[in-house]
């Protein structure tokens, strides 16, 4: 854990030093990776610890840009207005847990996939709220440059992504974790040695939507303006999936390294495969699930010098 | 404590039209070994997961150490003092046969996350004789280990009440007699113990009782010796013919 740990300050450090290369495009770059890192993160709690396939993440990153908009639009100071949005998705995972986590499998999943539609069309309905479909501004910060207010809004993400990571490092080395793996492997067993399976659950959901609700108001502050089809975004879930699949499901640095990667592939192969691009991204997936199902970072296993965790 | 460990009142558990079990009332005294033992699908198995709440009982009360339990949840029965074992063995598979058995520690045993619960992990996977094996993957366990990997997480949950569902299915001889070698050391330690066998060596050389159900119903119960003669037992396992005509009548 203490391993783990250096690792990842070592590793934030470096990233804080992007702002200092004085391109704009790098920074965004460096914003949105961010961003899909406590998104993947995010996803672990629920996804990869408990085995529970939620699709829940662009409900989650909605609410939390929605609340942290409108949080704005009153009048509240952007650091307080993450924090509402932060604990308005704490409140809805705790809820929606509750009612949700009954089901398994695919029931679950699709479950959880409808909720984002749900919330989007209750956002374009409450329109004096949230002004509907015609999207709602948020009032521009105020720093005294472009790059400065750039610069500010990746170190907002890269604050929340230190803090998504610390709490997931200290979940898995916690009982919490430990007994989300045996729910992950084997629910009815981990009844009958005493889980409590009810709670355990729907404090991994909490964790995998509190975070994401506070990625969602940092996006909203930064880009200005939403609408409810960009932040309910259906690709959101998925993408989060995707990332930790591509890094390794379950293991500390498979999200963080699936989220780079992703980006990296989204970035560097699109443009080359614009017609065929989402069937170039399907045949990927394919075949990392075929022959690397524990994702990219379970390589490193099997290398001599890479000694065994556990 | 006064009174027996578990009791059963008028228990009945359907599902939709069928009565799996009816109206059962039973007692398990503390400290003794009861057989329980029917044909195929007279309700044992269904019987015990209406002990441990995984289907709650439709009708009827269940008392477990002076407190009743009808309505608990399973995890709730296991850090209460009841532990089961599986017919079809469930450890966790991509971990080690120690986090097997620390799991049960910590969550129904209470004993403390980290080195206390893989502590006293290690010391009931020495008693079933896992010593060795406590870092492989509990999927690379035969047969017969993962059976004393249940007995081992079983332990570990701090029992008061052993629930043992066929631990001997699947086993052959030897493994057998090590087996029941276990569960007598297991009976040693003050572990009260319901036990669902279909092997009659095993039932009638560790059981003080034997208890018979057969569609459900509680058929007959008593000592061993008398339970295997009784003519509705018999008429149960075999049919009339063989119950002989005192059996018919008597049925």
């Amino acid at each position: 854990m203490k391993r783990d740990a250096l690792i990842a300050v070592v590793l934030f450090a470096l990233v804080a030093l992007v702002p200092f290369s004085g391109e704009a495009y790098w920074l965004r770059l460096g914003t949105t990776m961010l961003m899909y890192g406590v998104i993947a993160m995010s996803w672990n709690f629920i996804g990869g610890m408990a085995g529970y396939p939620s699709f829940a993440v662009a409900a989650f990153f909605g609410l939390g840009a929605y609340t942290g908009a409108v949080a704005q639009k009153f009048g509240l100071p952007m650091g307080l207005a993450w924090t509402c949005a932060g604990l308005a998705a704490l409140a809805f995972a705790a809820l929606l847990g509750v009612a949700l986590l009954r089901l398994r499998g695919h029931y679950f999943a699709i479950a959880s996939l409808v909720v984002a539609e749900v919330l989007r069309e209750l956002v374009n309905s409450a329109t004096e709220l949230t002004g509907g479909g015609m999207g709602l501004n948020l009032p521009i910060p105020t720093m005294t440059s472009i790059d400065a207010q750039a610069a500010f809004f990746f170190y907002a993400m890269l604050g929340l992504v230190a803090i998504t990571f610390a709490a997931m490092l200290l979940t898995t080395y916690s009982k919490l974790g430990f007994g989300l793996r045996c729910i992950q492997q084997n629910e009815s067993a981990a009844d009958m040695l005493g889980v409590d399976t009810t709670f355990y659950k729907v404090s991994a959901f909490m964790l995998s939507g509190v975070f994401v609700g506070m990625a969602g108001a940092v996006y909203a502050s930064w880009v200005h303006y939403i609408e409810p089809p960009d932040v309910f975004d259906v690709l959101f879930s998925v993408k989060a999936i995707v990332m930790v699949l591509l890094g390794g499901a379950g293991s500390v640095f498979g999200p963080l390294f699936g989220a780079a990667l992703f980006l990296s592939l989204e970035e560097l192969v699109w443009r080359k495969f614009l017609e065929v691009h989402t069937g170039v991204l399907g045949l990927l997936i394919v075949l990392l699930v075929m022959f690397l199902p524990k994702g990219l970072l379970s390589l490193s296993n099997r290398l001599p010098w890479a000694r065994k965790t556990r | 404590m006064n009174g027996p460990l578990l009791e059963l009142t008028g228990v009945t558990r359907q599902f939709g039209g069928l009565k799996a079990v009816s109206d059962v009332t039973l007692s398990v005294p503390q400290g003794e070994v009861i057989g329980l033992i029917g044909p195929n699908g007279a309700g044992k198995t269904t019987l015990v997961n209406v002990i441990t709440g995984v289907h709650p009982a439709s009708a009827g009360t269940i008392r477990f150490a002076g407190e009743d339990i009808t309505r608990l949840k399973p995890w709730q029965a296991a850090r209460r003092g009841i532990a089961r074992t599986f017919q079809i063995v469930q450890p966790f598979p991509e971990m080690t046969v120690l986090e097997n058995v620390a799991a049960a520690a910590m969550f129904a045993g209470g004993v403390r996350y980290g080195r206390d619960a893989e502590h006293e992990a290690r010391e009931h996977l020495r008693f079933v004789g896992l010593g060795d094996y406590a870092d492989r993957d509990a999927s690379a366990l035969t047969l017969a280990m993962r059976k004393r990997l249940e007995f081992a997480k079983g332990l570990a949950m701090h029992p008061k009440l052993l629930l043992l569902d066929e631990v001997n299915a699947g086993l052959n001889a030897t493994e057998v007699d090590e087996a029941l070698a276990l569960i007598r050391a297991i009976a040693g330690r003050g572990v009260t113990i319901l036990i669902i066998e279909h092997l009659m060596k095993v039932v009638l050389s560790l059981c003080s009782r034997i208890v018979v159900l057969h569609h459900g119903e509680l058929i007959a119960q008593g000592e061993p010796q008398a339970i295997i003669k009784d003519p509705r037992v018999i008429q149960a396992y075999l049919g009339r013919r063989y119950a002989g005509t005192e059996a018919s009548n008597g049925g």
